[in-house]
């Protein structure tokens, strides 16, 4: 088989399975109860992979180990919140501590405030970046660790209490206005990031990752290369925290504590660091496994009259943990590790039976 | 004598109290072949390291092309431990990183392969090419510049022919056996289009055959680029059998300097080499 020819089945089988995709969703939206666990685990799986795939931008392409995704999705979700919640149902959201003033009557549109989440994230990033950039590896892990703490705390302080609404969150944040929206919003982002690191600027990411010595002798400047990373994994981050606010339809400070950047560093993980597809196709897996699969561990069981032992609130958070262990231990490159999924297998297994057959006569 | 490319002057480097390179200056001219060598642990990849922007040197400048491109004096507290004869005589501070010598137009290999392992043969010498690109970050991303990005693509390719290396160009660099690797260290530092090729010990590791055909691969690179070449190298056959010029140095001094058959008669660099009976 000739290599135009791949590339062509290999796109033929890309587009089936994106049409297979959208027919899913279209069943699920049509055909199943509003409850359906399924349309949970799709919504906010897509929401995880959006998050998960900038989280890779970093840790896995540009080799920067990041632990600051969940203070950038939180200053997306605030931001978002902040400037999309109704005026009209202002009064009732901040019925505590009062509005600030100019925020009373401010009221912008879903996509522009999807936008200005991500645009405050990077904003934020840039800011932070240039001193946190210079530090490495653990350090680098450590600051971006505290940097997500202070904005939860900060969000969540009295001082914001106009603004952030302080300890007691924000509410009637916009849903999403149909079943589709997060999937196209999360599409098009995914999108963006893989044609990034198909570019010239994402192999330079992966230069940096691989020998960032070798890479600055090739006159790469580490700074702005690392810079830029930064930015555009939180830009991503703060989308992604804009659409889990819509999603959950209110947030506090708490919702973005350290809990969701290990969880996102788990799907990462098991997904390969360094693969996209691998990020999604474990982001769905993990939500499906935590919010539905899995379900039963935390309920207490009974067979007959015999209690099934361990069965109790809290353990299904054990398994998880078992289960990120023996990912490290024995799968340290994840699903995918740093390959992208194609349909290679499924060529090679066309072509076997071709010769096969011809063999054959 | 032809035009001088590179010209280090007076460079010291101390880490401490410890002087790594004491005083050096060379000089390498416009299409020469020059070596740089000498014992284990003379100073010789911490010149190379200065020359390429990885140490701001503690004393000293060195001029690329006509241009002063790093330049240095004693500050702070190197004030007190500077152990050199300069003070006083370097008055500017130019601490290039080293992305910016390399865009000047230096390109390097690594003693110890430094190669981006996961990437392919083709990727590896894409990367070169980042550095000359002219699209910022949003064109290239959303394919606006298509053309620059295939013309890239083409000059990889067309390096890699001339190299011998395209039928291995969608290889996992660290699957390339290791004389390749080197061959591919080399390549991928002339895809920065470099007109000085500085390589630290490019036959480090090499058998002999392989070593051979390095040699050719050095002198067919510089007629064919046009370049000019600064090596480190233990091996003396190599040295002796492709250097124009070659400076020795000795616990970071240079201890002499001439053409292979002046080095091979030197009696300094005999002493230093095979060390001198104590006690006559």
């Amino acid at each position: 088989m000739t290599e135009k020819k791949k590339t062509q089945l290999n796109l033929l089988f890309s587009v089936i399975a994106l049409l297979i995709c959208a027919g899913i969703l279209y069943y699920v939206n049509h055909y199943t109860k509003p409850t359906y666990m399924l349309r949970t685990v799709l919504q906010l799986g897509a929401i995880y992979a959006l998050v998960a795939v900038s989280m890779n931008l970093l840790n896995g392409f540009t080799g920067l180990f990041s632990l600051g995704q969940a203070g950038f999705m939180a200053v997306g979700a605030y931001t978002f919140a902040i400037f999309t919640i109704p005026a009209q149902s202002r009064p009732g959201v901040y019925y505590l501590y009062g509005v600030a003033d100019w925020l009373a009557n401010l009221q912008l549109p879903i996509w522009a405030g999807l936008v200005l989440a991500g645009l405050v994230a990077a904003i934020l990033a840039a800011l932070i970046g240039a001193p946190v950039l210079r530090l490495k590896s653990d350090y680098f892990a450590i600051a971006t660790l505290g940097f997500a703490e202070i904005v939860r705390i900060i969000a969540g302080s009295s001082p914001m209490n106009r603004v952030t609404n302080g300890s007691l969150g924000l509410k009637m944040i916009p849903k999403f206005p149909n079943f589709y929206f997060p999937f196209i919003v999360v599409g098009i982002c995914i999108l963006i990031v893989c044609l990034l690191i198909r570019s010239s600027y994402g192999r330079s990411f992966k230069a940096i990752r691989e020998d960032e010595i070798a890479a600055e002798a090739m006159g790469i400047n580490l700074a702005t290369h690392k810079q830029l990373s930064f930015i555009i994994s939180s830009f991503f981050a703060g989308v992604g925290g804009a659409l889990m606010g819509m999603y959950l339809g209110a947030i506090t400070s708490t919702t973005f504590n350290i809990t969701l950047t290990y969880n996102i560093l788990l799907i990462v993980v098991i997904g390969g660091m360094g693969s996209v597809t691998g990020s999604i196709l474990s982001a769905f897996l993990v939500i499906a496994g935590r919010e539905w699969w899995l379900r039963f561990l935390d309920m207490e069981t009974y067979i007959g009259a015999f209690q099934v032992p361990l069965l109790k609130n809290g353990f299904r958070m054990v398994v998880f943990s078992v289960i990120l262990m023996l990912v490290v231990l024995f799968f340290r490159r994840g699903i995918m590790g740093m390959r992208e999924f194609n349909w290679n297998f499924m060529l090679k297994r066309l072509e076997k039976k071709k010769t096969g057959g011809e063999g054959l006569e | 004598m032809s035009e001088k490319v590179l010209s280090v002057q007076d460079i010291t480097m101390q880490f401490g109290g410890v002087v790594a390179v004491n005083n050096l200056s060379l000089e390498v001219h416009q299409g020469e072949i020059v070596s740089l060598i000498g014992p284990n642990g003379a100073g010789k990849t911490t010149a190379f390291n200065v020359i390429t922007g990885v140490y701001a040197p503690t004393s000293g400048a060195v001029t690329f092309g006509g241009k002063t491109i790093i330049s240095n004096y004693p500050r702070g507290k190197m004030k007190k431990l500077y152990a050199g004869e300069n003070n006083g005589v370097y008055k500017k501070i130019l601490e290039p990183t080293p992305d910016k010598i390399t865009k000047l137009g230096i390109a390097r290999t690594f003693q110890n392969i430094r190669l981006f392992k996961e990437l392919t043969v083709l990727e590896n010498v894409l990367i070169a090419k980042h550095m000359r690109m002219k699209a910022n970050i949003v064109t290239d991303t959303f394919l606006l510049n298509w053309k620059e990005e295939k013309k890239m693509k083409e000059d990889a390719l067309e390096l890699l022919r001339i190299l011998d290396l395209y039928a291995l160009k969608d290889e996992k660099s660290s699957a390339l056996p290791y004389g390749k690797q080197r061959h591919l260290e080399i390549a991928r530092a002339l895809a920065t289009e470099p007109s000085l090729l500085l390589l630290d010990e490019p036959a480090a590791g090499l058998n002999p055959q392989e070593t051979d055909e390095l040699t050719e691969f050095i002198r067919k690179v510089r007629d064919q680029f046009h370049l000019t070449v600064f090596m480190i190298e233990h091996h003396m056959n190599l040295v002796m059998d492709i250097s124009d010029r070659i400076y020795v140095i000795d616990f970071g001094k240079m201890i002499a300097n001439g053409t292979p058959n002046e080095i091979q008669n030197n009696q300094r660099v005999i002493d230093a080499y095979l060390g001198v009976a104590e006690d006559e």
